[in-house]
């Protein structure tokens, strides 16, 4: 396997790098700030964390012209549908990253009015914790996307699971993101 | 409109825009610029949806605006896009708890979120804080208005493409949010004050970090007066833009900036000084025309102000307790639950059952940075509220959109918004 | 601290302290007046609402209506007794706020469960719109005279009131990874 439609061997080994190398170095992100988060991803593109060092400080407002998407707060129940267009609206290939708690899980907010987790409506690509994250923490889930992108690991990944790569920040007891279990979705009661 | 009908827009509005080249809209008969024939009759309005995802960095509000042509004939603000359910959590949750829910309301000043909850439950309980827990207090709340004020520079500015403001603007705010940090362990959401006091005391070494914030917030202010305050391309984007009188704007509830703005000098922390508001000296900053530069205007200087209050507080700290010592409220210090088997308990019900309130109900408000943030608090004797609602002033802000951008053009809208600053966390909730 | 009768009724009560809870008394005689920490309260007739809020606007200057919203005491645990007021279920709570007096004052009004209808004071303070669509959207109350009486926070194809207490959980089970049931 190597990139999507593409047979993998001696000759398209050096396409594939440059390939990757072109979708990590400058991915656009959508405007999708939604609460709390939204304020450190704006905080992630101002100048004591910047973005701009990897190419993405340009917040492309039309889907259109977006291959990243931050689900960055809590996505309410009137929000789920608009969610859903804005990602369908974007053009492959495109990732999501499911930026704090309330995006990943719900977060402290378990009762009627959330989605319990942005990944029943969208894949998602990697979950950063944090309520909300801090821009350091963001930027260690943008930069874990690039590092999978660069190794491939992101669309091996994504084949196994048929969605999203669902990859989770390197964990505290020092599992590195990449060799982590692709989460098995229960389903709840 | 509800009725299903139009309003039809009489001539004379319209013609309230001139431009250099003329009036916008030509009396009837009117004739199409392009052909120079008759303008066809009964020519619709168009009705066009903003939001809730666009560029404007104000979250997810979403607005239907009728167009008559460039010309908005009426607003409308949708929202709910954001509707967490934090009232009803709130009831889920105990009083040690709320604060966590209640600082995500309005996100950008979540430290007045928990203040109006702590007073409110405070009251309930009729407990008095400490001297040093009130100042504390003032002193944080009033950072936490500098660092949401500069976010409103910055965001205002990137609204009406001054991106360099936006580059600027957080450039003093993660400095604040960096002393913050220090205090409460936290740059947003932090959960600090609490029913009694604060979570904890000053870190040492903060009166001088403070004193280098304070001269760099000054510095900064200094600087986007230089940029943007004369700048003729600022001022004819926002100078008569958005206009609201007084008269309107408290009837439609707004508080905070947007009545200031209008000229009406109405600041709860002078009019009705809550913590020790009524022991510091620093003034009101009031607007005269109500518009977009006013509003601009009035959130400048009250950084400016905002750093007065805070100079005050550094000086006038006083020594004691940041938290009543009451053990039926405040958890006792950490070291003590290894001694002492009667902390360990009050430590253990603290943080499983929480206290438990009296029934009572009661109505707190203090200053946001948005205008009056009050707490309704119902309570029923257990250790958590039977209702605990929370008067957002943005929720109430944002009904002076229509009669604010009514007649404004299509690019003023997103400046109309941009000025109310609304948080729509505090909105849906 | 509470203003009681102390007779069963029979005595007069002492006219209350605060100026305004004693013309609303005096005008609309079926208010009963309370404290509350400190605070003036009037427990207003359903009837009378939109009166009150006329009166309190056009007589008291009572410029502002900062907050209106709605109570569900259906699970209360204790509540407290307000002697001349038949408590029901909902109640719905308005606080008004003067500028030029620099007072506040708040006014209760009780709703029954059976006819949960109240008037609308949109009219009388155009700043309470979107206030009682929020109440008539998680509560349920109706306001009649409302402009635009519409769910506002919830979907508009929701069904239910989430905010009643016998509506929407206030907390659904989570399942954590590897256990062996919600919790």
């Amino acid at each position: 396997m190597g990139l999507e439609q593409l047979p993998r061997n001696f000759l398209t080994a050096r396409l594939e790098d440059l390939v990757q190398w072109a979708r990590r170095r400058s991915m656009f992100p959508a405007t999708f700030g939604l609460a709390c988060c939204a304020i450190e991803m704006m905080a992630m593109g101002g100048a004591h964390y910047d973005m701009a060092r990897w190419g993405m400080e340009v917040f492309r407002a039309s889907p259109r012209q977006a291959d990243l998407m931050f689900v960055a707060g809590r996505v309410s129940q009137k929000m789920a549908p608009v969610l859903r267009q804005i990602y369908d609206q974007m053009v492959e290939p495109k990732w999501v990253i499911s930026m704090g708690v309330c995006a990943s899980t719900g977060g402290m907010f378990n009762n009627y009015a959330l989605v319990q987790g942005v990944d029943q409506i969208v894949p998602v690509d990697v979950y950063v914790p944090g309520c909300p994250p801090g821009p350091e923490t963001l930027l260690h889930g943008v930069l874990t996307l690039h590092d999978q992108i660069r190794t491939g690991e992101l669309l091996r990944r994504r084949q196994e699971t048929g969605a999203g790569a669902g990859i989770q920040l390197d964990q505290r007891d020092g599992t590195p993101s990449h060799v982590q279990p692709i989460p098995v979705r229960r389903k709840s009661a | 409109m509800s009725d299903g009908t139009k309003a039809p827009v009489p001539d004379e509005e319209r013609l309230e825009r001139q431009t250099d080249e003329g009036a916008q809209m030509l009396t009837a008969p009117r004739r199409a610029v392009v052909t120079d024939g008759v303008w066809p009759e009964g020519d619709d309005t168009m009705v066009v949806n903003m939001g809730p995802q666009h560029p404007s960095t104000h979250g997810v509000l979403r607005i239907m605006l009728e167009l008559d042509g460039e010309t908005v004939v009426q607003s409308k603000p949708i929202v709910g896009y954001l509707h967490t359910g934090m009232e009803k959590t709130g009831e889920e949750l105990t009083y040690v708890q709320g604060g966590t829910n209640v600082t995500r309301m309005d996100y950008l000043s979540p430290l007045s979120n928990e203040l109006v909850f702590s007073m409110a439950v405070e009251r309930l309980l009729d407990l008095e804080v400490p001297p040093r827990a009130v100042w504390m207090r003032m002193l944080l709340v009033e950072l936490n208005r500098i660092a949401s004020h500069l976010l409103f520079q910055a965001t205002n500015g990137l609204d009406l493409a001054a991106t360099s403001m936006m580059i600027y603007g957080w450039r003093e705010r993660e400095l604040t949010l960096r002393f913050l940090e220090q205090v409460t362990g936290l740059r947003m959401n932090h959960n600090f004050i609490r029913p009694g006091g604060l979570a904890a005391d000053l870190h040492d070494g903060w009166r001088a970090d403070l004193d280098e914030l304070c001269r760099t917030i000054e510095r900064g202010v200094r600087d986007y007066v230089d940029l943007l305050a004369e700048n003729p391309v600022w001022m004819e984007r926002l100078v008569d833009v958005g206009r609201i009188s007084t008269a309107d704007a408290i009837a439609l509830g707004a508080t905070g900036p947007i009545l200031r703005a209008t000229g009406f000098a109405w600041d709860l922390r002078k009019a009705q000084p809550y913590l020790a508001y009524d022991q510091v000296d620093f003034d009101v900053v009031c607007g005269e025309n109500g518009d977009c530069y006013d509003r601009y205007q009035v959130r400048l200087n009250e950084i400016l102000e905002s750093v007065k209050i805070v100079r005050q507080c550094a000086e006038r700290m006083p020594a004691g307790d940041c938290r009543v010592q009451d053990r039926k409220v405040t958890p006792p210090p950490r070291a003590r639950i290894d001694e002492s088997m009667e902390a360990l308990i009050h430590h253990f019900k603290l943080f499983t059952e929480g206290f438990r309130v009296p029934a009572g109900e009661t109505y707190v408000a203090v200053e946001s940075p948005r205008g009056e943030i009050g707490c309704y608090l119902v309570a029923d004797g257990t250790g958590k509220p039977a209702r605990l609602h929370i008067r957002g002033p943005s929720f109430y802000n944002l009904q002076s959109l229509g009669t604010m951008a009514k007649g404004a053009l299509v690019a003023d809208a997103v400046a109309i918004v941009s000025s109310l600053d609304p948080i729509l966390g505090e909105v849906d909730r | 601290m509470a203003t009681e009768d102390d007779d069963a009724g029979a005595a007069a009560a002492p006219p209350p302290a605060d100026e305004v809870v004693a013309a609303l008394v005096e005008r609309f005689p079926a208010t009963v007046p309370w404290v509350s920490h400190g605070q003036a309260v009037v427990y207003v007739e359903r009837s009378a609402w939109r009166d009150v809020a006329e009166f309190l606007r056009d007589d008291q200057r009572f410029t502002q209506c900062v907050d209106v919203t709605a109570v569900d005491h259906l699970v209360d645990e204790e509540r407290a007794a307000i002697p001349g007021v038949t408590l029901e279920r909902f109640e719905v709570v308005a606080n008004f706020l003067s500028h030029p007096r620099n007072r506040r004052v708040r006014a209760l009004s009780e709703v029954p469960e059976a006819e949960p209808r109240m008037a609308s004071i949109a009219d009388v303070y155009p700043g309470v719109n979107f206030a009682e669509r929020e109440i008539y959207d998680l509560f349920g109350i109706e306001f009649e005279g409302h402009p635009d009486l519409t769910r506002i926070l919830m979907p508009d194809d929701w069904v239910g009131h989430p905010l009643r207490k016998d509506d929407a959980p206030a907390r659904i089970p989570v399942v954590f990874k590897d256990d062996p049931a919600p919790r």
